[in-house]
């Protein structure tokens, strides 16, 4: 009994470090352009869907593809940024809602054009089926491997924003784009970096969760809900707290498997509503 | 060659107009004070030469380049500072941070070149002994001091001040006063908007008075203090 329920609880976790890879894009553009991009769960199936071509295509190492389309997707959030968004941004708050929600659709429909609807996996090889035993217990090499890229990339995230020169630029913007635009800084690039470096994040999430797990064309509206209510448990504009949220969703709905298969995504919806009732401002507000 | 060269500004926001057809020159080094009521014009005129909104009509020239249509990010990589009236920090930032990513990206320095100079304008503007706090803890005579202290790690030709003695007391305003005395001899021009007026004749070598946008005086500021109009319009005898 108790040995199942540390089971639940550690696969919670683990699933959490996912549920934070899809997250951290989000918060970060939510803590820097103060925009929820509706797109953000179809822009990690997209990049799936690059990853898929490149790795099968090229018969490429699934993590070798990743590595060659970081700068990729940098370049890519910060054209989107840069040339789209930052368009609409400032001048009404249903505008970047409308523009992304636009972009959703076009990418769903663009995606079952051009690969079908039949779902897909990303080839992770050996370390799909690897099991490790922890403390008597047998887990998956691959969850695992998903927790350590949330942690490191929450903390190379983390000393880049609060640590680095190119940190401080994006904070200032954030603080008061007027002020800083009079001490040099164009808002507009420093937001473009900040959506490209959101395009990285998107693309390691995009890795994970296609090693993880099945995704199609139609797969974007759950991560988006799933980053949406981890960015919000964690409270916005902490990355640890992102990583909290995405764990916290992770557990709660591990044990509402348990009680009820059906019960499963219910319970992290439950638990979300549950700690907005209490904490509004999320569990590790930054701001 | 003036500095700033103001021909025939105006700015209007929708059916209101601010500024009128304003002309106003500042010289190399000088150091001008604006005054006027409330609804003159006076920040707008400080929004329209730093880049926060564009003219309706007229031309800015500063170093003999019209400047009217540039982005602020530009200006202020010119050598335009500015502060604000309500002081306007990077709260969640430290103090250091604050004015090193001022030195960065509007002096253009190099990352070492940049630390010293905001460690230099720190010294200057007494911040150095809270350089680690954050920004929104800072007392508000700090507060001006860090819009200064920023504003200086841009190594401005010129700086707009913004009634950076307002809410303070005497004793306050006179340390801000010997900070600004010392960023003038350091070789920058001085456009400073004040309603402390002692403050003010302290350090302006020259005064202007705007009234409904447009230029209502001119000239040394006894005289332009003395002047019956000015006195009706401002000081309300």
């Amino acid at each position: 009994m108790v040995a199942a329920i540390v089971n639940t609880l550690v696969q919670g976790v683990l699933i959490g470090g996912l549920y934070a890879l899809f997250a951290l894009g989000l918060s970060l553009s939510v803590g820097v352009m103060r925009a929820v991009n509706v797109a953000h769960g179809d822009f990690i199936v997209v990049v799936s869907y690059l990853l898929l071509s490149i790795a099968t295509g090229f018969g490429l190492n699934i993590f070798l593809a990743l590595a060659l389309v970081l700068p990729v997707a940098f370049l890519g959030g910060f054209a989107l940024q840069r040339y789209l968004l930052q368009r609409v941004s400032g001048k009404a708050v249903l505008a970047p809602l409308l523009v992304t929600f636009g972009l959703a659709i076009i990418i769903q429909n663009g995606l079952l054009e051009g690969y079908g609807a039949d779902p897909r996996v990303l080839p992770g090889g050996a370390l799909e089926t690897k099991v490790v035993s922890i403390f008597g217990m047998q887990l998956g090499l691959m969850p695992l491997v998903t927790l350590a890229a949330a942690i490191v990339l929450i903390f190379a995230l983390d000393r880049l924003l609060y640590k680095s020169q190119v940190g401080a630029l994006i904070r200032a913007v954030s603080d008061d784009p007027g002020a800083a635009s009079l001490i040099g800084l164009s808002p507009n690039q420093v937001y473009g970096i900040a959506m490209g470096i959101v395009g990285m994040t998107v693309a390691v999430a995009a890795c994970f969760m296609g090693l993880r797990s099945n995704f199609d064309p139609a797969s974007g509206p759950g991560n988006l809900l799933i980053a949406f209510e981890s960015v919000v448990l964690g409270g916005l504009g902490s990355l640890w707290g992102t990583l909290a949220g995405g764990v916290v969703l992770g557990v709660a709905q591990g044990v509402g498997g348990q009680i009820d298969f059906a019960w499963q995504t219910l319970a992290g919806h439950i638990v979300f509503l549950a700690v907005l009732a209490v904490r509004p401002q999320g569990l590790f507000p930054r701001y | 060659m003036n500095l700033v060269e103001i021909r025939r500004l105006s700015k209007s926001f929708g059916g209101l107009s601010v500024i009128n057809g304003l002309d106003l020159q500042l010289g190399e080094n000088e150091i001008l004070g604006v005054i006027g009521p409330n609804g003159a014009g006076k920040t707008t005129l400080f929004n329209l030469i730093s880049g926060v909104h564009a003219p309706s009509e007229g031309s800015i020239f500063y170093r003999g380049v019209d400047i009217g249509r540039a982005q602020a990010w530009d200006r202020c990589r010119l050598g335009i500072g500015r502060t604000f009236q309500v002081p306007r920090p990077y709260a969640r930032m430290s103090v250091y941070e604050n004015v090193l990513v001022a030195a960065v990206h509007g002096g253009g320095l190099s990352s070492r070149a940049a630390r010293k100079e905001a460690e230099q304008a720190l010294d200057l503007t007494g911040l150095a002994r809270r350089y680690a706090e954050p920004a929104g803890q800072l007392t508000l005579l700090d507060l001006k001091r860090l819009e200064l202290c920023r504003a200086l790690a841009i190594r401005p030709r010129l700086l707009l001040l913004d009634e950076i003695a307002g809410g303070l007391t005497d004793a306050e305003s006179l340390a801000l006063l010997d900070i600004v005395r010392q960023v003038h001899r350091r070789g920058a021009a001085i456009i400073w908007i004040e309603h402390v007026l002692h403050a003010l004749r302290r350090l302006a070598s020259r005064l202007v008075v705007l009234h409904g946008g447009g230029l209502l005086a001119d000239g040394d500021p006894e005289a332009v203090l003395a002047d019956p109009r000015v006195k009706a319009v401002y000081l309300g005898e």
